[in-house]
């Protein structure tokens, strides 16, 4: 309990000490997270628009297929990233194993069906009706996708943000790929285990609380986004 | 009478097999106002979804301003004509941006017409609301007001005064009229009230079962009509 509270007050003063080593893993998270997001954003809305938007035969299976991607096990995506990139793995020649482009990597595909999944179901839940209505007023076939994606808009927040909080904790994938080297590729999370595992309990401490108030500020934003409409 | 501006020929459309709608004949001329009656179920929404060419036909074909549409229809045309649903649906926005959203996609800018129309419709105090927290009778009003403020060549409405008391009744059917005289707007009027149609409209259509089975002038469909069935219906004895 002692070590506890010492610990947790070391944290506080390593927070606001601007030690850079600290900030290094800060930014680094930020960075892999934020470009893993934006990609998987970029091409997950789109898709999950278009799913949720047609009628085509195969949805029930692509459907199927995207829920149990949004419950991948991140360290077998981590696996899968690691024997794609490895020296004899088809994607060898990039070299990007042990580098923040294959955490990059392991979490886009962690991220995409869950933005994209969720996505569609936002889309599915519009009213049906508003497609005829706006159609009725005059709008032509991508005003009516951009009525719906408008009316989907909270859910599609919601996907990106929980997409978010899923890659920003996650462990299993970039510690697989990415090799917690420091310097390089370590994050809050591989840090976090490294220095729980060395008994450095306040600097453990100092990241998980930056890590929570991370995932904290990224609903406010939600919440705030969602309370504007 | 003016030229037609819709000419309808055994138009016919079903779903999953079953005729909703199947109309040999029928004409709306440019600048009149049309009335549809006819029991719940009957294909009247369903017709009008034609008319907007929202739905594709199943058989035969309209011909719009002698145009006859079939396959592709231009956004230019399709813009001439809106429809007040039944059921409206309003975005998930204020009441402004309800009523100038045509016009958004228009590329016209929100201007005095967008006010001018809502105080027209008795929402002035509620302009800048949620749409979502209006009731049906306000949201009725703000679709009627976002349907005239794209000014359509022919406007369908669908039982647009459902939901309104007596004093809201009289104001939207004073609004139509006055629609109809100053712009010269078409209007088709589907209503289960056949007062309303009477007062509104000086020729009337009975559909049974998704065909037309009588047109007439509105003093002889109500007053001497033809068919043993549109008698039963005026008189309120149809048995359905
Ligand atoms: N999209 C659809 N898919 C399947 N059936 C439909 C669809 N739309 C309408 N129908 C059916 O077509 C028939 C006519 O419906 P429609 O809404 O046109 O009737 P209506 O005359 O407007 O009735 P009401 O006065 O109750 O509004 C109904 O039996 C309805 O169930
Ligand atoms: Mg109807």
């Amino acid at each position: 309990m002692d070590e506890l509270t010492r610990g947790f007050f070391q944290a506080i003063q390593l927070i606001f000490s601007a030690d850079p080593a600290l900030y290094e893993i800060i930014f680094l998270s930020l960075r892999v997270t934020g470009l893993a997001l934006l990609v998987s954003t970029a091409i997950g809305v789109p898709v999950g628009a278009a799913l949720g938007l047609s009628n085509i035969r195969a949805r029930g299976f692509i459907t199927a297929l995207l829920y149990t991607g949004m419950g991948l096990p991140p360290v077998v995506v981590g696996l899968f990233v690691y024997l794609m990139l490895s020296r004899s793995g088809p994607f060898g020649v990039f070299g990007w194993l042990f580098t923040p482009s294959a955490m990059i990597v392991a979490q886009i595909i962690i991220a995409f069906p869950l933005v994209s999944g969720l996505t569609m179901a936002a889309v599915q839940g519009v009213d049906p009706a508003l497609r005829l209505q706006v159609r009725s007023l005059g709008a032509t076939r991508a005003q009516e996708v951009w009525a719906v994606l408008r009316e989907a808009r909270l859910g599609v927040i919601a996907a990106i943000v929980a997409a978010f909080g899923g890659i920003i904790s996650e462990v299993g994938a970039v510690m697989l790929v990415g090799g917690n080297i420091e310097g390089k590729t370590r994050v809050l999370t591989t840090a976090i285990v490294l220095n729980t595992r060395t008994g450095e309990f306040s600097l453990a401490i100092a990241l998980g609380v930056i890590l929570l108030a991370l995932a904290f500020l990224a609903n406010v934003a939600m919440l705030r986004l969602q309370g504007k409409s | 009478m003016s030229a037609p501006i819709y000419r309808v020929e055994n138009l016919r459309k079903e779903y999953e097999r079953r005729v909703v709608v199947d109309v040999e004949q029928l004409e709306i001329y440019a600048g009149e106002i049309f009335a549809v009656v006819g029991p719940s179920g009957a294909g009247k929404s369903t017709l009008l979804r034609l008319l907007n060419f929202l739905e594709t036909p199943t058989y035969g074909q309209i011909v719009y301003r002698d145009r006859v549409l079939d396959g592709h229809i231009p956004i230019e045309t399709r813009r001439q004509v809106t429809t007040v649903f039944q059921r409206p649906v309003l975005l998930r926005a204020g009441v402004r941006d309800n009523v100038a959203y045509g016009l958004g996609l228009r590329g016209q800018r929100a201007d005095g017409r967008v006010d001018e129309i809502i105080a027209q419709v008795g929402l002035q105090a509620l302009t800048y609301a949620s749409a979502h927290k209006l009731s049906g009778g306000e949201m009725q009003r703000v679709a009627l007001a976002r349907a005239l403020v794209i000014e359509p060549r022919v406007l369908l409405l669908d039982e647009p005064t459902a939901n309104l008391d007596p004093y809201n009744v009289g104001l939207i059917e004073e609004i139509v009229r006055e629609q109809n005289r100053a712009r010269g707007t078409t209007i088709v009027l589907v209503t289960h009230n056949v007062f309303q149609a009477k007062r509104l409209a000086p020729r009337v259509g009975l559909m049974l079962n998704g065909r037309v089975i009588e047109v007439g002038n509105t003093q002889q469909f109500f007053d001497a009509p033809h068919d043993p069935r549109t008698a039963a219906f005026v008189r309120g004895e149809m048995v359905y």
